[in-house]
């Protein structure tokens, strides 16, 4: 007799699927802007003149994705964001 | 005012008079959101807009270690203070009590003054729905109601946190 195959059907989670996530900083009129450049340089180990760039793109445009990738470190590091006062959330790419 | 440092790396604000130590003490008063639903959800914000469960998880396992993070930081703040009160006494019995007190913040301190004021700032600006031109505004401070009394106390606040990321650096 024959073998029959048997497809079963797989459900994967989000988190799962291997979609990076954004961290993203959004603006305050209260932060000031050389602590938030500060917040950047220590938490991602950013250089001045990266950390001053998404400083200015969060002053001016409302937001700045400062980091992708997977989702349990993006957590972290909304976490540590937090701890600094800063306004930050995780999405996920599009 | 006038902002030191001594050669162990401690700041020293020198001739202080009692407005600015009454705005100092006031720190970690500010810093506590009270019954401020709008100060709360400033100084312990979630991580999503768009996922109810993830920011429910947020507020159960993060937001308290999160909140014994921030009481460090006013606590640390609240012990330095407690130094004025010496030297206010013995100063408030001399003719000219003003501009004689003086603050030291230890350098091992620096961290939790700068988160302190961090929160005394927010706070204060959500209790009062300061807006980006409230707090831009080039008009001259009115310090005769509280709103007016609050935004002095953010900027001054923003003037010794721009200090200690100095210092910092």
């Amino acid at each position: 007799m024959a073998a029959q195959t048997v497809v079963e059907k797989e459900t994967r989670t989000e988190e799962a699927l291997d979609v990076p996530w954004n961290v993203v900083v959004h603006n305050d009129p209260v932060n000031l802007m050389s602590y938030v450049t500060m917040v950047f340089q220590r938490v991602f180990g950013y250089s001045k003149e990266r950390a001053q760039r998404h400083m200015l793109e969060v002053h001016h445009k409302g937001r700045s994705i400062v980091w992708s990738g997977m989702r349990e470190p993006a957590e972290l590091y909304v976490q540590q964001l937090h701890s600094y006062l800063l306004l930050a959330t995780i999405e996920r790419t599009e | 005012m006038e902002i030191t440092r001594t050669d162990d790396g401690d700041l020293l604000l020198l001739h202080l008079d009692l407005f600015l130590v009454e705005l100092l003490r006031q720190i970690p008063l500010n810093a506590d959101p009270g019954d401020s639903d709008a100060a709360r959800e400033r100084l312990f914000s979630v991580p999503t807009s768009s996922d109810p469960k993830a920011n429910d998880d947020w507020k159960n396992y993060v937001h308290p270690g999160m909140r014994q993070l921030f009481e460090t930081a006013t606590e640390t703040v609240k012990r330095d203070l407690e130094t004025f009160e010496q030297m206010d006494e013995q100063q408030l019995d001399e003719p000219s009590a003003r501009a004689h007190c003086t603050l030291r913040i230890p350098a091992g301190h620096f961290e939790n003054w700068l988160n302190a004021l961090n929160q005394a700032r927010l706070a204060l600006a959500a209790r009062h729905a300061f807006t980006d031109s409230d707090l831009d505004t080039d008009e001259p401070l009115s310090l005769i109601d509280q709103r007016g009394l609050s935004l002095f106390q953010i900027h001054f606040y923003g003037f010794l946190q721009e200090c200690l990321i100095r210092e910092l650096r």
